[in-house]
C-alpha cells in the first residue's frame, strides 16, 4: 500500500496530471461528438438531408 | 456482363464502408466503456493498495503504472496511424484517413503524458526533470510530429487531398518509432533499458508486473473507445460539411 514517503508529491502530481488530461480528453471527444450530431440535426430540421435518408423516411 | 462475373465486395470492404462502420461500431461503445472503467478500477486498486514498494525507488515505482502505459500508447497510436497511412496510399481505403485524423490528437495527449510523468519520475530518481538523451528527445520529436499532423489536418479544406499528403508525412515520421524503441540500446542514456517487452520476457516481479499490465490494458481500451467515437464523429462531420456545401450551392442557383 502507498505511504506518504519522501517523494509523495511527485506521485501525486503524476497521477493528478494524468487524471486532468485524460478526463479533459474524454470530455473534448464527447463534446465534439455532440456538437457534430447537433449540426447534423440542425441541417435535418432545415430539410437538408442525404438523398438516401430522404428515401427511407 | 452476367451477375456471376460482378465482383462482390468482401466482408472487410463491407464492414469498412463509412455507413456500415457507423451501423456496427455503435455496439462497441458501451462494452468498451464498461471494460475501460473496470480495468482502470482494478488497475488503480493494484497500483495503490496491492503492490509493493520497489527496493530501490520505494513508492516512486507507482509512477510507472501511468508512465509506461502512456509511453506504450504514444507508439501504438502512431503505429495505427502508420497502418492507416498505408491504407490511404495503397488501398485508398475509405476509412483510412478518417482513422489517421481521429488518432492524431489522442496520440499527442498520450505522448505528452508520457513525457510529463517521465519528468516527474526522473526528478527524484535521476536528479533531473529533463535530459537531452536519446529516449526523451526522440519521444519529444514524436510529440512534435503529432502536433504537425494535427496542424496539417486543420490546414486543408479538401480532406481527401489532405489525407494523401498526411499519409506520406505519417510514414516518414514512422522512422522515429524504431529510434524511440532502440535509443536505450544505441546510446548511453539515463533512461533504463526495456524491461517489459524484451526477448527474454519481462524483467520485474509479478507483483509489480500485474498492476502494470492491467493499467496498460485500461489505457489501451480507453484509446480504442476514444478512437471509435472520434472516427464516428469524423464521418458525421464530413457528412454535415457535404450537406452544408450542397445546400449553399442550391441556394446560389
Amino acid at each position: 500500500m502507498i505511504g506518504e514517503g519522501a517523494h509523495f508529491e511527485f506521485i501525486a502530481w503524476a497521477y493528478a496530471g494524468v487524471l486532468v488530461l485524460t478526463v479533459g480528453l474524454i470530455a473534448y471527444v464527447a463534446w465534439d461528438a455532440r456538437r457534430v450530431k447537433a449540426r447534423l440535426a440542425a441541417l435535418d430540421k432545415a430539410g437538408i438531408r442525404r438523398r438516401s435518408a430522404g428515401a427511407r423516411s | 456482363m452476367s451477375v456471376d462475373t460482378v465482383k462482390q465486395p468482401n466482408w472487410f470492404s463491407r464492414l469498412a464502408h463509412p455507413g456500415q462502420f457507423l451501423a456496427w461500431s455503435r455496439y462497441l461503445i458501451w462494452p468498451l466503456g464498461i471494460a475501460t472503467a473496470l480495468s482502470f478500477a482494478i488497475g488503480l486498486y493494484f497500483a495503490f493498495f496491492n503492490s509493493p514498494e520497489d527496493y530501490q525507488m520505494g513508492d516512486m515505482v507507482r509512477v510507472m503504472y501511468v508512465h509506461v502505459p502512456n509511453a506504450w500508447l504514444s507508439q501504438l497510436v502512431y503505429g495505427v496511424m502508420a497502418v492507416s497511412a498505408l491504407g490511404t496510399l495503397v488501398w485508398r481505403h475509405p476509412l483510412a484517413d478518417v482513422a489517421n485524423k481521429a488518432a492524431a490528437p489522442l496520440g499527442a495527449v498520450f505522448t505528452a503524458l508520457a513525457l510529463y510523468t517521465g519528468a516527474l519520475w526522473g526528478r527524484p530518481t535521476w536528479g533531473t526533470f529533463w535530459e537531452w538523451d536519446g529516449r526523451m528527445t526522440s519521444t519529444l520529436v514524436l510529440l512534435l510530429i503529432y502536433l504537425g499532423i494535427i496542424a496539417l489536418w486543420r490546414a486543408f479544406d479538401d480532406q481527401l487531398k489532405a489525407g494523401r499528403i498526411i499519409a506520406i508525412v505519417t510514414l516518414v515520421g514512422a522512422l522515429n518509432l524504431p529510434v524511440i524503441k532502440f535509443s536505450v540500446d544505441w546510446w548511453n542514456t539515463l533512461h533504463q533499458p526495456a524491461s517489459v517487452f524484451t526477448a527474454s520476457g519481462p524483467h520485474m516481479p509479478i507483483s509489480i508486473l500485474t498492476p502494470l499490465l492491467v493499467m496498460m490494458l485500461a489505457f489501451t481500451l480507453l484509446f480504442a473507445l476514444l478512437q471509435v467515437v472520434r472516427m464516428r464523429t469524423e464521418i458525421l462531420r464530413r457528412r454535415a460539411e457535404t450537406l452544408s456545401r450542397q445546400a449553399a450551392l442550391g441556394a446560389t442557383k
